[in-house]
């Protein structure tokens, strides 16, 4: 006998992905893809209409039955339900300047792509607000669990919020005395449950890499000041009138005006993935941020990120 | 302001595009003086270099007047003439201090992208596609210079810009090589391909005291260039390159090695061929053909050094050679930051006057058009460089 794990709201988005990637299958009649659509789509109906999930039953996971949030009481992500993250660089200055920098939470949307603020209070509870999908924001309160000057700093999401997160960095002398290891670890619990970041992951909003990125970012700034960008930087796809070359050179040709782009495979690749991502959009699946890393890799940064 | 963007294979135009603007506090605006098309940007040009996007401004070989700076560069002043490292580099990270600087962990804006494909990420470098960092290019009327506090070298006067342009790559490209080899007194070395890299290779092994410079190349310019570097040439259309090599040097083969050509090489074996086909076809990135006949060519317990540019993956790579005789490899881009002062140093007291590889100047308009020329290596073209 199967049961039911799913909730409500993540039935009715698995029948909506799974009807959109089979119609997409049906439509699209390029066989290898469709034949890939059509059997992703199948056990994403399945489990709508069911109610039941595999993959959550596999680890354990419930989301139809709220009463198995408990953690939801003392904050913090419930056990086995978070998806977890391990990220580490090493930072060319020494413990205390870096430990001083992280330890204000303040700083962080500097170098933490979805942040927009961080306010610490008093009592050592901070309010942090994030960019979220759609335009939209999460807000949510955390507090300090454990900390030790120079060594590391644990926190954790207050009770009642709707990404339960919590997150341990460690840091410890590099190579040298100059240096240091920054070790990070967090957990969440994305909005829309695990099979929402599982869907996001496809389309770049990889928790790996944002970390990553995100910890690189703090290195750049430790070590720098700044952070490497290019956004604003000039480019020929900024719309302005094109002046053809005049050639003058023995056996030169002009070359033809074309709006197609580069021929390299990471643009064919990149031109698939945002005719999927197009599709899956249209047809809302589930609440994942899909599309804002489709210009990966860019200079210029996705404007709904 | 004019710029030359890239926007597919086989074609660069000059396009109308907004000019540069301070986007941080180290960065510095330049007006272009002088600027060059590198062998490198061939690659750009053939399509073989992934991440490229249509619009993207080309150029890594550039030097020019300071217009503008942001407030941390203290180091430099509006009109100051500057040399510009094709690599950049903070200055402040592990690798940076350690005279590293094309590993620098801080400038490249999409580390993430080359750590995904190359297990950590080099430098950012200009104008050379977004895995290295998207940085808009020098081959325009103004650039943006990151970290100018760092990279830019002002230029003492009386020297003109064709004798330093070639410091902010291809010299200190060709003279690390050289110094790759680790060059004892006497030592024969080999240098594949006779562009403008492997020129300045042949003359920086001849001042790092090799007693014999093999040059190894197809075309009649070119080889007339390297003996008139200093170098013993082979024609590999004419003679079996192993063969000569062996007949030159006792049956030892080189002490030293070196791959000024890259991923795409050109041949007549039928390994050429095979390599030709795959890269055509995308199941191969980059056409060794001419790093195999090295790794045969070489003496044992030699060196092989590659300035030459590789990007992605090789196949039928003679690894077991390379065991069996003990080689030593050293490669990658170079640091360029490490010899602008000693380089400037062999140019101002009269070793070396760098523009003696020129054949071709032209307007910035004139570019697209000399892609063309260079790619094919018609006009006897070895270099050109753009002038404003």
């Amino acid at each position: 006998m199967t049961t039911i794990n799913v909730n409500k709201i993540e039935r009715i988005a698995s029948v909506v992905g799974g009807s959109a990637l089979i119609s997409f299958g049906l439509v699209r009649r390029s066989w290898p893809l469709s034949a890939a659509t059509i059997a992703a789509g199948v056990p994403l109906l399945q489990r709508g209409w069911t109610g039941h999930c595999a993959v959550y039953a596999g680890l354990g996971v419930n989301t139809a039955d709220q009463s198995q949030l408990p953690a939801q009481e003392v904050g913090g992500v419930p056990a086995g339900k978070g998806i977890k993250v391990e990220q580490h660089t090493t930072v060319n200055k020494p413990v205390n300047e870096v430990f001083r920098f992280w330890s204000n939470f303040e700083n962080m949307p500097r170098f933490m792509d979805h942040l927009e603020s961080v306010k610490v209070h008093q009592n050592g509870c901070s309010h942090w607000v994030a960019k979220a999908p759609l335009g939209t924001k999460v807000e949510w309160d955390a507090e300090i669990v454990d900390a030790k000057v120079n060594e590391f700093i644990s926190w954790r999401s207050k009770p009642g919020t709707s990404v339960p997160n919590e997150g341990i960095v460690r840091f410890t002398a590099g190579p040298n005395d100059a240096t240091t290891e920054v070790h990070v670890t967090l957990e969440y619990r994305p909005p829309a449950g695990v099979v929402g970041a599982t869907v996001a992951k496809l389309f770049g909003e990889e928790p790996t890499l944002q970390v990553a990125s995100d910890l690189r970012r703090f290195k750049n700034i430790m070590e720098t000041g700044e952070i490497p960008t290019t956004e604003g930087q000039p480019s020929g796809r900024t719309s302005m009138p094109a002046t053809p070359a005049t050639p003058t050179m023995p056996g030169a040709t002009a070359a033809p005006h074309s709006d197609q782009h580069g021929d390299a495979p990471i643009d064919q690749y990149k031109q698939q993935l945002k005719q999927e991502a197009k599709v899956h959009k249209e047809e809302n699946l589930d609440q994942a941020e899909v599309g804002s890393d489709l210009s990966f890799p860019a200079s210029d940064p996705p404007t709904n990120y | 302001m004019k710029a030359l963007c890239w926007h597919g294979k086989n074609d660069v135009r000059v396009d109308t595009v907004p000019d540069p603007q301070i986007l941080n506090p180290r960065d510095a605006i330049l007006k272009i003086s002088s600027t060059a098309i590198c062998g490198s940007d061939l690659h750009l040009y053939d399509g073989y270099i992934p991440t490229m996007k249509s619009g993207d401004i080309l150029g890594h070989e550039f030097m020019g007047e300071v217009v503008e700076l942001g407030r941390e560069v203290k180091n430099l002043a509006i009109g100051d003439r500057v040399i510009v490292p094709f690599t950049i580099a903070c200055g402040g990270c592990f690798f940076c201090e350690r005279q590293l600087w094309s590993a620098c962990d801080n400038s490249n804006p999409n580390a993430e992208i080359a750590a995904a494909v190359y297990g950590a990420s080099p430098s950012g470098m200009f104008g050379y596609s977004h895995m290295f960092g998207g940085y808009a290019g020098g081959q325009a009327e103004y650039v943006r210079v990151p970290f100018a506090d760092v990279g830019p070298m002002k230029v003492p006067d009386g020297l003109r810009d064709d004798q330093v342009l070639f410091l902010t790559d291809i010299f200190p490209t060709g003279y690390m090589a050289a110094e790759n080899c680790n060059i004892q007194p006497g030592d024969t070395v080999a240098i594949w391909g006779c562009g403008p890299v492997g020129l300045f290779t042949i003359r920086s092994a001849l001042m790092l005291g090799a007693g014999r410079v093999i040059a190894i190349d197809r075309f009649a310019d070119r080889l007339e260039l390297a003996r008139s570097s200093g170098a013993e040439t082979l024609n590999y259309a004419d003679v079996d390159v192993l063969d000569a090599l062996k007949s030159l040097t006792g049956g030892r083969g080189p002490d030293a090695c070196i791959d000024a050509v890259g991923m795409e090489a050109h041949g007549y074996g039928l390994d050429a061929l095979y390599d030709k086909a795959k890269q055509t076809l995308r199941l191969e990135s980059d056409r060794p053909t001419a790093l195999r006949q090295i790794i045969m060519a070489c003496r044992k317990g030699g060196t092989i050094s590659i300035p030459g540019v590789y990007g992605g993956l090789i196949d039928k790579m003679p690894l077991g050679a390379a065991f069996g005789k003990g080689l030593t490899f050293k490669m990658g881009q170079t640091h360029v930051h490490r010899y602008l002062e000693p380089l400037l140093a062999r140019i101002q007291n009269g070793e070396i006057d760098p523009s003696y590889i020129i054949t071709h100047r032209i307007t910035l308009d004139e570019a697209p058009a000399a892609y063309e020329t260079f790619k094919h290596k018609r006009d006897n073209c070895i270099k050109c460089v753009i002038q404003f």
